[in-house]
């Protein structure tokens, strides 16, 4: 069965990339608009890795990353990061708060893919 | 006792002498005579007593006139006397007694006058000794307080206590009171340094300072950061020591770094926005670009969405940078040093410069519009006349003429001539020349190029064949100085900004009372109201004063402010003041002010002529503006009928004790000339006072109650 990312983000020129390029490479794509969105359709569904954007109206990606760790359910569930922020500072925080990688805008698409794969071959 | 008091006491003497002489003298011829004689004197006597007592009263007038004169001329004279030579010999070496009374009198006045002048020649001559001696020690502070005063930074320096005792204009313009809102208290000499900074910053620094010495740190100095008002400032503190290297005082010097923290934060925020701004828009477009090239077989309608991510995020890019780059124009040019300079003296120094070294003539007509350039101006005059040189070489012009204009926010120098035209691509070669005056190969001199762009100019030239005119265009951004204030003027005269005798002065102790009148400081104030009744709605219309700290007026730090009665002045007090309602409309009302006077008047002990009148103005608005003047008040008018009582009463006024006492009167019937004028007269007064054996507030506060008393039963 093929695996489930969940995409949280809310630009949506960002998201149609990213959609595309995740169903190409034969995962399963969920999409959520913004933090609070993020969570819902977690606890619906969990998904096996989410690609969580730092940025998120609502509720910040930091907050969301917390929220899923803090759940021992979802222990399991690969977090990589997204941000247009590249300060070392919050690279480092975000791994704190239990993200898996952490990948900062502009990326390669090539990268990008190399890294899920590679979070969900880890399992 | 009062002349008129001693002539009657004397009268009242003489006449119990004469009638007891006159009864001893007919008691003894009442016992001589028999009893036939008696009854014919009872009889003579018998029905003529009222006779008899007018008969005595005409045999006391002659006496009692008499007695007037001798008074007159004798023991009132010398009374006079005795407190003219007070004066003399205490306070105002040229005054000179007045010849009254009998010819011998006359005569002692007049020796004593001749003895006066004496003195006066022998104290000149001391004086003169003395003052050279003074000249070269002031010449030595002189040389502090200009270095002082010329420097940039503010520089402040107290004593241990924190009183100020020295700083410089521009430790006074930075501290101004309205910078730190109406808490501030203005800077001045021995006044506290916690009233304009935050004392445990202060204290904190102090002690930091304290511990370096203990540790015998080279560089024993402090730095702190305190926020006044809008501006933020860097302190920087530095111990003062004594002979034995105990610390009596520091110096702080202080800079605005208001502006410097701005623009580093305004050049983070840039920073910011260059990087991480433009970060999620290349991703999208990256993501996107990728994506279209990864999978070619892509649908149509699929692929159009991607193209049309991508134009729209370069499009958000484009806008982003525009927007960024137009924010911070001013954050992006080179930081070379430049000053602001007017255009016309660029002009000015180019055509000078033309003529001298290279003998082209350089017109400009007019414009006399003010626009502000920043400039390294020996530099940009430097690389312009070389390149004007080489234009008159090569194209043989001897003659030019400058236009001026504006484009927007820069300014657009022109220079004219007609002949020849001047070909591009030479432009570009001269301006790639190093142009040092110094030496040709100089390889450290900056290009025209270079120069130009740490102005963010631009040059370029073109040829207007029709009119046969030739254009070099210069264009520089206009400086954002013109926005500026100007600055204040600067005070005439070398202000008193110091006062190291403070060093040594006790620390504040509540107990003023005991302190000498020499040591304490005063604020000096006078009022100017629209009349005499404050009671029956007379208001204050002008305050002046200034502060004696030390025993000197320190004519800098003065007060002076008109106020707005909102009610009409009568003619009669106008014309003593000559203050009109017009000249006060807009003036800000009591309410504003007294706030103001009360925290220049702050830790000071107050002083007035006729002292009862101000205060009670100012008491009567206690209840309006909740402000109450409780310090200590000293009333030169009680003073001076205190140290020269034989004076009548309206020798006390304020212009005759000033004559008396030899102080020069200017600016009377101003609040703050006359403010002035009492201060200078309650210097005289100290020392008469001492002479008294009053020295301390104390005693001069009691004296005063008691002649207040006297003229009050008077």
């Amino acid at each position: 069965m093929s695996k489930t990312v969940l995409i949280a983000d809310d630009e949506p020129n960002i998201v149609i990339s990213l959609e595309f390029l995740l169903e190409q490479a034969g995962y399963r794509v969920l999409v959520a608009h913004d933090g609070q969105e993020a969570l819902e359709a977690i606890a619906r569904q969990p998904p096996d890795l989410v690609l969580l954007d730092v940025m998120l109206p609502r509720l910040s990606g930091f907050d969301v990353c917390q929220k899923i760790r803090e759940n021992p359910d979802w222990q399991h569930m690969r977090i990589v990061m997204l941000t247009a922020k590249g300060r070392e500072v919050e690279i480092s925080k975000g791994l704190a708060l239990g993200a898996n990688a952490y990948i900062t805008k502009p990326f390669s698409t090539q990268e990008l893919l190399a890294q899920i794969g590679a979070q969900l071959a880890v399992e | 006792m009062s002349p008129r008091l001693r002539f009657a006491f004397w009268l009242a003497i003489l006449s119990l002498l004469l009638g007891s002489l006159l009864a001893l003298a007919g008691g003894l011829l009442w016992a001589d005579l028999n009893s036939q004689e008696r009854a014919a004197v009872l009889a003579l006597m018998a029905g003529r007593g009222a006779l008899l007592v007018v008969l005595s009263g005409l045999l006391l007038l002659p006496f009692g006139v008499l007695l007037r004169l001798w008074l007159a001329a004798y023991p009132e004279v010398v009374i006079r006397l005795s407190e003219e030579i007070g004066i003399i010999h205490r306070v105002n070496p040229a005054h000179r007694v007045a010849l009254t009374g009998s010819r011998d009198m006359r005569r002692l006045g007049a020796a004593l006058n001749a003895f006066a002048e004496a003195h006066c020649a022998l104290q000149r001559e001391v004086a003169v000794r003395v003052e050279e001696a003074n000249a070269r020690l002031e010449q030595e502070k002189n040389r502090l307080a200009a270095l002082m005063s010329e420097l940039e930074q503010s520089v402040l320096v107290c004593n241990r206590e924190g009183r100020i005792l020295l700083y410089n204009s521009s430790a006074s313009l930075l501290l101004e009171p309205d910078a730190a809102g109406p808490a501030g208290a203005p800077v001045g000499l021995g006044r506290s340094i916690f009233g304009i900074l935050d004392q445990r910053l202060i204290v904190h620094a102090l002690e930091r300072v304290r511990q370096h010495l203990q540790q015998d740190n080279p560089s024993p100095v402090a730095h702190f950061v305190t926020a006044r008002g809008a501006h933020l400032l860097r302190a920087q503190m530095a111990p003062v020591l004594d002979q034995h290297g105990e610390l009596i005082g520091f110096v702080l010097i202080l800079d605005d770094i208001t502006r410097s923290v701005e623009l580093n934060s305004r050049r983070d925020a840039l920073l910011q926005q260059l990087t991480e701004g433009t970060r999620a828009a290349l991703g999208n477009i990256r993501a996107a670009a990728e994506t279209v090239q990864q999978y070619p077989e892509m649908d149509a309608e699929r692929r159009q969405r991607f193209g049309k991510v991508i134009s729209d995020e370069a499009q958000r890019l484009s806008l982003h940078l525009d927007q960024t780059l137009s924010q911070h124009a001013d954050l992006l040019r080179p930081q070379w040093p430049l000053e602001d300079m007017l255009a016309t003296d660029l002009l000015l120094a180019l055509q000078r410069n033309f003529a001298a070294t290279l003998g082209v003539v350089a017109r400009y007509q007019g414009g006399d519009e003010a626009l502000w350039l920043s400039l390294d101006s020996y530099s940009l005059v430097q690389a312009l006349t070389q390149l004007m040189g080489a234009m008159a070489a090569t194209l043989g012009i001897r003659e030019v003429t400058f236009e001026l204009a504006v484009e927007g926010r820069f300014v657009r120098l022109a220079l004219r001539w007609s002949g020849a035209a001047l070909d591009p691509q030479q432009l570009h070669e001269w301006e790639q020349r190093p142009c040092s005056p110094v030496a040709e190969e100089d390889a450290a001199a900056s290009t025209l190029k270079e120069v130009l762009e740490r102005h963010g100019g631009e040059l370029w030239c073109q040829a207007d064949a029709l009119a046969g005119d030739n254009r070099l265009y210069l264009q520089l951004p206009v400086s954002q100085a013109e926005a500026q204030a100007p600055l204040p003027a600067r005070v005439q005269g070398r202000p008193v900004y110091y006062d190291f005798d403070l060093f040594s002065q006790a620390g504040q102790t509540p107990e003023l009372d005991e302190l000498p009148l020499r040591e304490l400081a005063y604020t000096v104030f006078d009022t100017e109201t629209t009349g005499l009744a404050p009671s029956e709605g007379d208001e204050i219309i002008s305050i002046g004063a200034v502060r004696i700290v030390n025993g000197r007026l320190l004519m800098q730090e003065c007060f002076e402010q008109l106020i707005d009665p909102h009610r009409p002045i009568p003619r009669e007090s106008q014309q003593v003041h000559g203050l009109s309602a017009q000249m006060l409309a807009g003036q800000p009302s009591i309410g504003e002010v007294l706030p103001l006077f009360q925290r220049f008047a702050e830790d000071t002990v107050l002083v007035a002529h006729n002292a009862a009148f101000d205060m009670r103005f100012l008491q009567l608005k206690e209840a309006q503006t909740g402000i109450r003047f409780i310090q200590p008040v000293l009333d030169t008018l009680l003073l001076s009928a205190l140290v020269h009582p034989g004076h009548a009463a309206d020798e006390h006024r304020l212009e005759q004790i000033a004559a008396r006492l030899g102080v020069h009167v200017v600016g009377r019937h101003t609040a703050l000339g006359d403010a002035m004028v009492t201060g200078e007269v309650f210097l005289k007064l100290i020392p008469l006072l001492a002479e008294r054996g009053i020295h301390t507030l104390k005693q001069a506060r009691e004296a005063s109650r008691k002649t207040l008393y006297a003229k009050l039963e008077y």
